[in-house]
């Protein structure tokens, strides 16, 4: 009967035949060759994959193709593995080499829906010594995640709560929201530099139109350019990255238009300064000695730039407001600034200050969903902590646990 | 040229450029300033040209295995609009391109915040706080009662005052506590940068100005 075992290349590579000197014990002391000298009736066989099993990769977007397979033992080690891949032409085509002890390869370049039979082959010089049986398999997309359902049933039930809550306010009724220090100082911040005569300067953070920061970042912005044209204060916006200089344009622009002041728009006070987080940091540092700003906004996304701003602008004097979701970068805000909006509060800020029940709306939902959080966790943690000493709680536990499982 | 020792005495020469803001604006500090910004600007450039635009766009819109991918031509079309913004009677075409950005970063961070910043951190929280010793248990007390006081803070819809206000309180000390370790550990980092451009500045470039000068080995 034919003996396989399932090896790992470590123990692959042990049994591949030991060199001489390792075979016999030291001369002189009589101990025994410690392996058994190879038939001598012909040359021994060449190690094939078997056992060969070929499958869609589950919960992708098509394309892919995993195959796993044991690898004989007893044989000669071939020097590389071959994995051939053969379409319902005939084409037989070799998608991969791959080191002898391998026992998976995912095949990324596969058509969707049309079934490929894959077979691997042993090399020894280059040349096929043994092959494997064949497996089949054709790769497909799935639209749904198998393993994040989960989530998609709690996204709708707060996405739910969200539009009612939307609905709710464009019906016309009052949506509450509490006072944020930092937002109600937005106002006084301008006031301050229209009456020192000064600029304000409104810094986005270091990242790009993608981050969700730097989003409501922008909307704050709009907000304070329709105060600084209202109060007649030059606002000055050094970014980044050259696509939130874009943005910024046009969302300072639109805020002299609401204020009634495109006249006073200046395109040139909205800036790309560089990619580079220091070279960022060095430039807005010198705009901030040089122009003296009377007030400062840092709100987006910083990283370690966040307190050689912060600093600089407490050294010039500047009332400064800022806020960011980066938990490494908060502490330095609130050492250095005046008001910090912390985490949340600055996805937060957009709706308090546009007051607009769209956004009102949205922040009431995701209150309701962190309502539902604390009561999961809350429940959760009971449960779990009586479930250790009456264990039928442990099965409440679980499922709370498991509905927040994302695979 | 020793080209090391030029190394040595331009690294040196813009560090101390760069340090001497300590005082006050100057020109040596406006100097560093400017070479700073220019040059990483200029380098950003380049790198997006071709470790972005060449690979991930020109080099699958013309793939080497020949034939022309026109899928591709719609981020082309994209990044066109962006430069519209540079002729004033077509400037508005480029909201197309930045509204494609916003609302595809918008919505693919959705799902990987709610999943990272919400589902996992309410995973890691439901757990037995009876477990191991006293200092276990009042361990798994402060996490939990921090999470959710922490909740109650940012929480908008009520306003902070009664049993909300007391809860918040909680929330809002315990994120204090948090942020003033996370500042002493990110100052003990800060540190450790100083201390790596001062040695420098000891051991690399002050041994270089005898040298320079003639004077001893």
């Amino acid at each position: 009967m034919e003996r396989i075992w399932l090896l790992i290349p470590v123990l692959l590579m042990s049994t591949a035949g030991p060199a001489a000197s390792d075979t016999v014990g030291p001369p002189g002391t009589g101990v025994p060759a410690t392996f058994e000298a190879p038939d001598e009736s012909g040359p021994p066989e060449v190690s094939r994959a078997v056992d060969l099993q070929a499958c869609d990769v589950s919960n992708d977007a098509g394309g892919a193709v995993d195959l796993t397979w044991l690898m004989e033992t007893g044989g000669v080690i071939p020097d590389s593995l071959a994995v051939i891949r053969t379409s319902p032409s005939g084409e037989e085509e070799r998608i991969a080499i791959l080191a002898p002890g391998s026992i998976m390869y995912r095949d990324t370049t596969a058509s969707n829906g049309v079934e490929y039979e894959y077979r691997i082959v042993s090399l020894i010089r280059g040349e096929e010594a043994a092959s494997s049986g064949t497996a089949a398999a054709a790769a497909s997309a799935q639209w749904i995640h198998s393993g994040r359902i989960g989530m998609m049933v709690i996204l709708i039930i707060l996405a739910g709560a969200i539009l009612y809550f939307i609905d709710t306010g464009k019906k016309g009724k009052q949506l509450y929201i509490r006072e944020i220090a930092g937002l109600a100082a937005v106002d006084d911040a301008v006031g301050r530099a229209t009456e020192m005569g000064k600029p304000v300067l409104y810094i986005p953070g270091i990242m790009d139109m993608d981050d969700i920061q730097t989003i409501a970042s922008m909307v704050i912005l709009g907000r304070v350019a329709r105060k600084t044209a209202e109060y007649g204060s030059p606002l000055l916006v050094p970014t980044c990255r050259s696509v939130v200089m874009s943005v910024s344009q046009e969302v300072v622009k639109e805020g002299y238009l609401q204020a009634g002041r495109p006249d006073a728009y200046n395109k040139e006070h909205i800036q790309y300064l560089t990619d580079d987080q220091f070279g960022y940091a060095a430039g807005v540092d010198g705009i901030m000695v040089r122009e003296k700003p009377a007030a400062i906004f840092l709100l987006g996304t910083f990283y370690a730039e966040s307190l050689i701003l912060a600093e600089t602008g407490r050294s010039v004097g500047a009332i400064q407001i800022s806020g960011t979701a980066m938990p490494s970068q908060i502490p330095f805000f609130v050492a250095a600034c005046d008001y910090t909006l912390i985490g949340e509060e600055l996805f937060a800020a957009s709706a308090y200050l546009s007051r607009e029940p769209k956004l009102l709306g949205s922040l009431k939902g995701q209150d309701a969903a962190k309502l539902f959080f604390i009561v999961l966790i809350v429940l959760g943690v009971v449960a779990a902590t009586i479930g250790q000493f009456w264990p039928p709680l442990n099965g409440i536990a679980e499922f709370l646990r498991d509905i927040v499982t994302v695979n | 040229m020793n080209w090391d020792m030029v190394g040595i005495w331009l690294g040196a020469l813009t560090t101390l450029f760069l340090y001497s803001f300590l005082y006050r604006d100057n020109p040596f500090y406006k100097f560093a300033e400017h070479l700073f910004v220019g040059m990483s600007a200029g380098y950003w450039l380049i790198y997006s040209v071709f470790n972005v635009l060449i690979p991930n766009w020109w080099d699958r819109m013309l793939p080497e295995g020949g034939g022309f991918q026109w899928v591709w031509l719609i981020p082309g079309v994209f990044a066109v609009f962006m430069l519209a913004r540079m002729v004033p009677k077509i400037a508005g075409l480029s909201r197309f391109a930045l509204a494609m950005i916003v609302g595809t970063g918008a919505g693919l961070n959705m799902v990987t915040f709610f999943q990272s910043n919400a589902l996992a951190q309410v995973k890691g929280t439901i757990f037995s706080v009876a477990t191991g010793g006293v200092w276990s248990v009042f361990s798994s007390l402060v996490l939990v009662v921090g999470v959710v006081s922490g909740l109650v803070y940012f929480f908008f819809s009520k306003a902070h005052t009664g049993m909300t206000g007391r809860t918040a309180s909680v929330g809002i000390t315990i994120l204090m506590v948090a942020f003033g370790a996370s500042f002493g550990y990110t100052i003990m980092a800060r540190i450790s940068l100083l201390v790596g451009r001062v040695t420098f500045l000891l051991e690399d470039w002050l041994p270089t100005i005898p040298r320079l000068f003639g004077i001893g080995g």
